[in-house]
């Protein structure tokens, strides 16, 4: 058995990575799941967070905006609405954004769309993540 | 005419001339960076088709909210696009031209008709026409990315979702090639049968393969969440990658019908200079001679 799957994260604007993997994690809706070569064809949604996956014994991060994953024995493929290689985060616009989408909570008006200042949150958040672990 | 005002005249044709020529090789440029990004968009697309299928295969009898056809429609919402700028032909006259058409036949059934409008050419034309534009398609073609789809996508979901609009369209045009680009009305919710719809031509090649694929070996998947969650998650997702390609598509027509309408601009301008050049000579011809005449009836007199 190949000791590998072809992983592809794609995004409407680019293909963000996409070559052989060992291993690779992602966060899903119904919780974090991990797959290895091999893996039983798969649908998964997924959430924001961190994607991280291993080849040639090294640790890579990504982060991704929602969207949802194709599992299958050799091929996995992650469509997201956006997603960023770790190395390529700009991390003080990340940290910017936290800070302001933190305020915005704090603050909290009548109109504030509680959904909306949380996901930028969240996002904020899972990019300084990817970041850090990558680090 | 005097012959300061014709070769003035020349100066100004030259001008304008420089001007559409410049104009004609930005959009060339734009548009290849629109086509770039359609091809960039496509292993996108197709993925999202395919998934879709496999999972409309497996959804069984139950319908999502998004799917369910409205019985009695009262309201639509028609999601226009269009450029920013004129000085592209037809191109903006021809989508609002097709909206404001549907949006009376919808009048004459009995709805209420709202415009969200992408592109301050067709938020004027609606306005002038005294259609209610709805605030959040804001932003234009000029420079835009997913999140402004993301954005329209989750309006009109919302509204739909609470029953504020029973119908929602899409009009914009379709880059079909560097001579056509044609308006098209393409209906986003409630989604009919996303399985058959196509989200584009070129698409539909690789759709097909994917059949016969499918229809090879069908594999069982795991589905996570369950299938009718999973649905819901992706569902108003696929609007948004609807609107995302009526954006591309239509920011690439754009450029396309902006080019072709510099490029006869110039054409023109070559006319008009060669007409006006032609005009001076004959101006000018016609002073010497007239001089001439003169100074010889002069040398004439004094013999």
């Amino acid at each position: 058995m190949a000791n590998t799957l072809q992983f592809d994260i794609v995004t409407p604007d680019r293909v963000v990575f996409s070559g052989p993997v060992e291993y690779f994690g992602a966060p899903g809706l119904a919780g974090d799941f991990g797959v290895y070569p091999g893996h039983a064809a798969m649908l998964a949604a997924l959430t924001i967070g961190c994607v991280h996956f291993t080849f040639g014994d090294k640790q890579h991060y990504a982060f991704v905006n929602s969207g949802f994953a194709e599992v299958s024995a050799t091929k996995a493929t992650i469509l997201a609405e956006s997603a960023e290689l770790a190395e390529n985060i700009d991390e003080a616009r990340a940290s910017a954004a936290k800070e302001r989408a933190e305020a915005r909570l704090r603050e909290h008006g009548e109109e504030l769309d509680l959904e909306r200042a949380n996901a930028s949150l969240r996002r904020a958040i899972s990019r300084l993540n990817a970041v850090k672990f990558a680090n | 005419m005097a012959l300061k005002d014709v070769k003035v005249k020349i100066a100004g044709v030259g001008k304008t001339k420089q001007i559409t020529k410049a104009m004609y090789m930005v959009s060339s440029a734009k548009l290849r960076g629109s086509q770039q990004r359609i091809e960039r968009f496509r292993p996108y697309a197709d993925k999202f088709r395919e998934v879709l299928e496999e999972l409309a295969g497996n959804a069984g009898g139950n319908v999502h909210p998004l799917l369910a056809d409205r019985p009695e429609p009262k309201t639509a919402c028609i999601v226009l696009i269009t450029s920013d700028r004129g000085l592209c032909g037809g191109f903006n006259a021809n989508l609002i031209k097709v909206a404001l058409k549907l949006a009376r036949e919808k009048q004459a059934q009995g709805r209420a008709v709202r415009f969200l409008c992408v592109g301050r050419k067709g938020r004027d034309a609606v306005g002038k026409a005294g259609f209610e534009v709805i605030p959040g398609g804001s932003g234009g073609l000029a420079d835009f990315d997913f999140s402004l789809a993301a954005r329209i996508g989750e309006s009109v979901v919302k509204d739909f979702l609470e029953e504020t609009t029973d119908e929602v369209l899409l009009v914009y045009a379709e880059f079909i090639s560097m001579g056509r680009q044609v308006p098209i009305t393409a209906s986003l919710l409630p989604m009919k049968s996303f399985s058959t719809e196509k989200p584009g031509g070129a698409d539909q090649k690789s759709a097909q393969a994917h059949k016969a694929e499918s229809t090879k070996g069908s594999v069982d998947y795991i589905y996570e969440p369950e299938v009718e969650e999973l649905l819901a998650e992706i569902l108003p997702r696929y609007i948004k990658v609807q609107v995302y390609r009526g954006l591309l598509d239509t920011a690439a027509s754009e450029h396309a019908a902006r080019m072709s309408a510099m490029d006869n601009a110039t054409r023109n301008c070559d006319e008009i200079t060669r007409t006006l050049t032609l005009l001076y000579n004959k101006a000018r011809q016609s002073a010497i001679t007239t001089e001439l005449i003169d100074i010889v009836a002069g040398a004439d007199a004094l013999q």
